[in-house]
């Protein structure tokens, strides 16, 4: 009888979830899909705990205090990070829940002396080899992420090659194990070692502009991971909250690269930051304005438009845009944001950004709104965007991101570019735009010139 | 081969789950504005924390006497549980940030 009890209710946390993750993808909805989604998993977690099981072993001491430790944890992280520090965030919180199907899987092997049949085996293999994979690469894109990794820390030489050598290595690992149906210590701890050092191979070439694409396909991996511990431990709940994950990472993935027109094969072995081609020699003479000019300029322009990139994000410059905002506000210019996909190291980046600037939704435009915009636009500006804005990806068919939909400023009266130096973006491709006759510099960290404009804003 | 039969008679149940599960995955995100991608994002990352639920039901059925192994269990256990309710509460917090701004406009 109480089976049936448990049965009923993860049957309704399933579809509580379903419901959840339905209303997150809708702006009016997405606070209420969350709550939804958390109660659905909660009540999952209070069944796998009182689930009536053969064993008496239960080990209730050990679940709550990890339950515990965990869960205070993941609450003051959760409270205390920054917005702006929230993709290194959702990295590391997904590299632990990698490690967590990682060590499911090790558990189990312990739990069953390594040996079992073939297709547990092999199950619980794969699962260790995805759960660890996630693991280390979420590790990795979090080190790059907060800027304690370089990228030119993080060469590794014939990196396609070592990454197919690797995933071979692996996988064939997994049907061997599976096939001789018991695996010793040395080989589980070499497998161990192989499945971690995939992860460092498979992320560690991808640059800074391809983080979105990263994140978004790390976060896919460990959902899959999920789904197959639930195969492993018979938990339905498990299987469909992880498959649910996987398949939304994908889309979102496949999002991303459609924002940059790459093939998704192209971002993990395409080496991108590494590559430096001879297109980069766009020379000429850059202009140089001054923060007063530049606050008589907007002060007496019609329509104003930000365009914000991952620089934004580093010089903390979204607040003091606001003020530029509503300062350009009370004096009747129109100003709007230009968002493009994927500016910034993970998907909606931008958005999050100036969400926590208090921006409001209806000054954001997309894509292709922006680009009707940015005709019309007296002044741009783009704080600490590079790539996205790059007009070789419209007209040179030799340049590496040749094809990739842009915000075009061609018809743009003025364009500023806030930059602290002549350096090429991430991509690290030279960008004409900056050599154009309607294009200005403003050289030295965002926020710092933003607030020079600013007091001299006031000043008109 | 043998195996690979057997397996799928074992599993068909789950075959059949699986594949339902992926055309849901896609059918119910498939239109998601970029607003929401960092917020869905986030948000089926803490769904991901479900590992948790495989991290207890596999301690529970450990002996008290495998230390090795009950060490390893509350590790995921820990790290599952950061990942589910770090991950909610990022998005809760990402979320209401966005719904006062809403608040304020009307």
């Amino acid at each position: 009888m109480t089976m049936v009890v448990f049965d009923i209710v993860l049957f309704v946390a399933a579809v509580l979830l379903i419901i959840g993750l339905r209303k997150l993808s809708h702006p009016d909805s997405a606070s209420r899909g969350n709550s939804l989604a958390a109660i659905a998993l909660a009540l999952g977690v209070l069944v796998a705990i009182f689930y009536p099981l053969q064993t008496q072993n239960n080990n209730y001491l050990y679940i709550g205090l990890g339950v515990l430790i965990g869960g205070i944890i993941g609450v003051v992280s959760a409270k205390k990070v920054a917005m702006t520090e929230m993709p290194e965030m959702v990295s590391l919180f997904n590299g632990f829940g990698g490690l967590s199907a990682g060590l499911i899987s090790l558990v189990w092997l312990i739990n069953n002396g390594s040996s079992g049949t073939a297709s547990d085996l092999g199950v619980v293999l794969f699962n260790l080899f995805l759960g660890l994979l996630a693991f280390s690469g979420s590790i990795i894109a979090y080190g790059k992420l907060s800027g304690k990794l370089k990228d030119e820390h993080l060469k590794i030489p014939f990196s396609t090659a070592v990454n197919i050598i690797l995933l071979l290595v692996n996988l064939g690992a997994i049907f061997y194990f599976a096939y001789v149906g018991v695996l010793s210590t040395l080989h589980l701890s070499l497998f161990l070692v192989f499945s971690l050092l995939y992860g460092v191979v498979f992320v560690a070439p991808i640059g800074g502009a391809d983080m979105p694409v990263v994140i978004s396909s790390l976060n896919s991996l460990t959902g899959i991971t999920a789904a197959v511990s639930g195969i492993i431990t018979d938990n339905k709940l498990m299987l469909l909250g992880g498959v649910l994950v996987g398949s939304s990472g994908i889309i979102l993935t496949l999002l991303m690269c459609k924002a940059m027109n790459r093939p998704l094969l192209s971002v993990i072995f395409g080496n991108f930051s590494s590559a430096k081609g001879s297109e980069n020699q766009v020379q000429g003479n850059a202009k140089e304005v001054t923060p007063a000019d530049l606050a008589v300029q907007l002060a007496y322009s019609q329509r104003v438009c930000v365009v914000p990139g991952y620089g934004m994000a580093v010089a903390q410059a979204q607040k003091i845009v606001k003020e530029v905002e509503e300062l350009l506000d009370e004096k009747d210019v129109e100003f709007k944001y230009a968002i493009h996909p994927v500016a910034g190291r993970m998907p909606g980046h931008m958005n999050v950004l100036l969400a926590e600037a208090n921006v409001s939704y209806d000054k954001l435009l997309d894509l292709d709104d922006a680009n009707s915009y940015l005709d019309t636009t007296d002044v741009a500006i783009i704080v600490g965007a590079n790539d996205v804005v790059n007009p070789s990806a419209l007209d040179d068919p030799s340049s590496k991101i040749y094809g990739m939909p842009i915000l075009n400023l061609a018809k743009t009266k003025n364009v500023v570019v806030l930059k602290r130096s002549m350096n090429p973006g991430y991509a690290g491709i030279q960008n004409p735009l900056f050599f154009k006759d309607n294009t200005k510099m403003l050289f030295g960290d965002a926020k710092k010139s933003i607030e020079v404009i600013l007091r001299e804003l006031k000043e008109v | 081969m043998d195996t690979i039969i057997t397996f799928i008679e074992q599993n068909i149940e789950i075959i059949y789950l699986l594949t339902f599960a992926i055309f849901l995955g896609f059918e119910v995100i498939s239109k998601i504005p970029t607003v929401l991608h960092t917020p869905l994002m986030s948000g089926s990352n803490a769904i991901s924390g479900v590992v948790l639920i495989g991290a207890i039901l596999l301690i529970r059925v450990t002996e008290s006497t495998n230390y090795l192994a009950l060490i390893l269990a509350t590790l995921g256990i820990i790290l599952g549980t950061i990942n589910l309710v770090g991950g909610f509460a990022v998005t809760g917090r990402m979320l209401e940030m966005f719904n006062k701004k809403k608040n304020k406009k009307k």
